[in-house]
């Protein structure tokens, strides 16, 4: 098993390659503003780190989101392009798990990220494996109280949320774990009609988890423009 | 010409998912998803909208192409996307596709300006173009006129509108008259049944003697024609109000493209882009290219509007001229310069 995985859903433009035992290379660069420019020459340093090549990789995992549309869309696409040409499949998993699986946690608590326009994107763990609500996204203060939270939103509101609250864990959803937890998964029988059918509680389909609706407005009648 | 490379063109600057699949000029596949129904009750294209649909469009139409073309993905030698100008998420999608692609392929990348694409994609009609030619763009996104020494390599840009496209002017009239959008297929068959002699609506910078286009202030022209008859209670016959917009724009587009002609000496005129399928521009711009001697191209309707095939056929021009490929980190550009032909 060699599985590429990346994810694009926050600021962090990640990937890594797993072997189905251990992360053999992980690289990660924060910039909000080029997943585009950035994912491609992400992907072949982890391959060369590794001393892999593209052929060699039997399946490809990327962060489904949610997380802000237009970085989202670029590391889908490129799974399902990149699975497509390669012949192998491509499988999405939630990009706040990833958060959760880095976290190492064994006791419940909150992963948030930044949603933009003021929210955050959400959901509620019982340990790092086991999601018990979510993805959700809320504005910050309308978060489960209590609860501790890992995770670049809840940085980014400490100040709503509570600084006490907030947990010392990675922030943003790293390939290496993203990587790993779906390895634990891929195992198992059957996986891809599991997948397809929309029930396997880890992997999905590679396709986005947008949570909102494109912004757009029915116009009204037209304008007079008077004379 | 088997030793022609096969190249599979990726276009995804408004809201068609357009994937083409050339051999040198020859078509082998052209497939589209286009989500303009989606946007039609917005009045509009809607940019979020629009970049869903690629990313759900993407690997299906690439699927599509080459059952249509009866070709496996190994057989393909370079991919080629446009990579602006357009809507910026939009295109993001499609550099996103033709980078993978290109990476899980081993083959090379080549990111193309679209207006260049809408030039080249003539080429697999009418034949190589002659060098030079005189282009002009007319598009929902675009209105622009062009000298074209080399396709692949020196596009200049003579001019362009100074506020709306014309195929803008098309959407906003169409809904000013309550036509559905995209508005210039319900405006080109309404005003079948129109005079286009009419109303004599303004033509803008008609005498100005640049090459420049402005067609805000016919829209408004348009609107205050229809919004006085509706406050007097007079009816308004939509065809002959249809006939004389359509009329009015199509004047000042010949006319601009014949001075451009007649300025640079040169006697080929190409028209493309969507609004080039307009049944009156085609008519009046080869009775007008017949009187003044020039010989007038205009691709069949579907390769005017947005398509992967005209990406295609411009990768393989760069392809032929030995240009150097993309780098894998490319970014998209929504305000790509017409005079930059590849990136």
């Amino acid at each position: 098993m060699l599985v590429l995985a990346f994810d694009t859903a926050t600021p962090a433009v990640t990937a890594a390659l797993h072997d189905g035992e251990r992360v053999l290379a992980e690289s990660t660069t924060v910039d909000a503003r080029r997943h585009g420019e950035l994912l491609v020459p992400t992907i072949e340093t982890v391959l060369r780190e590794a001393g892999a090549v593209l052929a060699d990789v039997t399946v490809v995992v990327a962060g489904a989101g949610p997380g802000p549309y237009t970085g989202l869309r670029v590391g889908l696409m490129t799974a399902q392009a990149l699975a497509a040409s390669l012949g192998v499949p491509a499988y999405g998993v939630c990009t706040l798990d990833a958060v959760a699986y880095g976290s190492g946690l064994s006791e419940p608590f909150l992963v948030a990220t930044d949603a933009r326009r003021k929210e955050v994107f959400w959901g509620h763990y019982e340990d790092m494996r086991t999601r018990l609500s979510g993805p959700a996204v809320s504005r910050p203060h309308d978060l489960p109280a209590d609860l501790p939270l890992v995770g670049a939103g809840a940085r980014m509101y400490a100040e709503v949320v509570g600084a006490s609250r907030l947990l010392d864990a990675p922030e943003y959803p790293f390939a290496g774990a993203l990587a790993s937890l779906a390895a634990e998964q891929l195992g198992e029988p059957d996986i891809r009609e599991v997948v397809e059918s929309g029930t396997h509680p880890v992997l999905s389909t590679p396709r986005p988890v947008y949570l909102r609706r494109p912004d757009a407005q029915v116009p009204a009648a037209p304008k007079k423009v008077g004379t | 010409m088997s030793d022609e490379p096969l190249v599979l063109g990726i276009e995804t600057s408004c809201d068609e998912t357009g994937i083409g699949i050339v051999r040198g000029h020859t078509l082998l596949a052209n497939t589209i998803a286009s989500s303009v129904d989606e946007h039609a009750r917005f009045g509009g294209v809607v940019p979020e909208v629009a970049s869903r649909a690629h990313l759900e469009a993407m690997t299906p139409t690439v699927e599509r192409a080459l059952e249509q073309a009866g070709l496996r993905f190994s057989d393909i030698d370079a991919i080629a996307v446009t990579a602006g100008p357009g809507l910026a998420g939009a295109l993001l999608v499609g550099v996103a596709a033709a980078k993978a692609y290109a990476l899980g392929l081993g083959v090379p990348l080549y990111g193309v300006n679209h207006l260049a694409a809408h030039v080249a994609v003539d080429q697999l009609e009418h034949g190589a173009l002659p060098k030079p030619c005189i282009a002009m763009l007319v598009s929902g996104g675009h209105s622009s006129l062009l000298l074209v020494p080399d396709v692949a390599k020196d596009v200049i840009s003579l001019g362009s509108t100074v506020d709306d496209a014309a195929g803008e002017a098309f959407d906003k009239v169409a809904r000013v008259l309550g036509l559905p959008f995209p508005g210039g297929p319900y405006i080109d068959r309404a005003a079948r049944d129109g005079s286009g002699t009419a109303i004599a609506f303004p033509r803008g910078k008609y005498d100005d003697g640049t090459l420049d286009f402005s067609f805000s202030g016919l829209k408004t022209a348009v609107a205050r024609w229809v919004e006085a008859r509706e406050r007097s209670g007079e009816p308004i016959h939509v065809p002959d109000v249809a006939a004389s917009f359509q009329e009015a724009v199509v004047d000042v587009l010949t006319r601009k493209a014949l001075q451009a002609c007649r300025e640079h000496g040169v006697q080929d005129l190409l028209i493309g882009g969507g609004v080039a399928a307009n049944s009156r521009l085609r008519a009046l711009a080869q009775e007008r290219c017949d009187a003044a001697g020039v010989r007038l191209r205009v691709p069949r309707p579907g390769l005017c509007t947005d398509n992967g095939a005209m990406v295609a056929t411009l990768g393989s021009d760069l392809v032929a001229a030995g240009v150097t490929p993309s780098s894998l980190e490319i970014p998209a550009d929504s305000s790509l310069p017409i005079t930059t032909v590849h990136v």
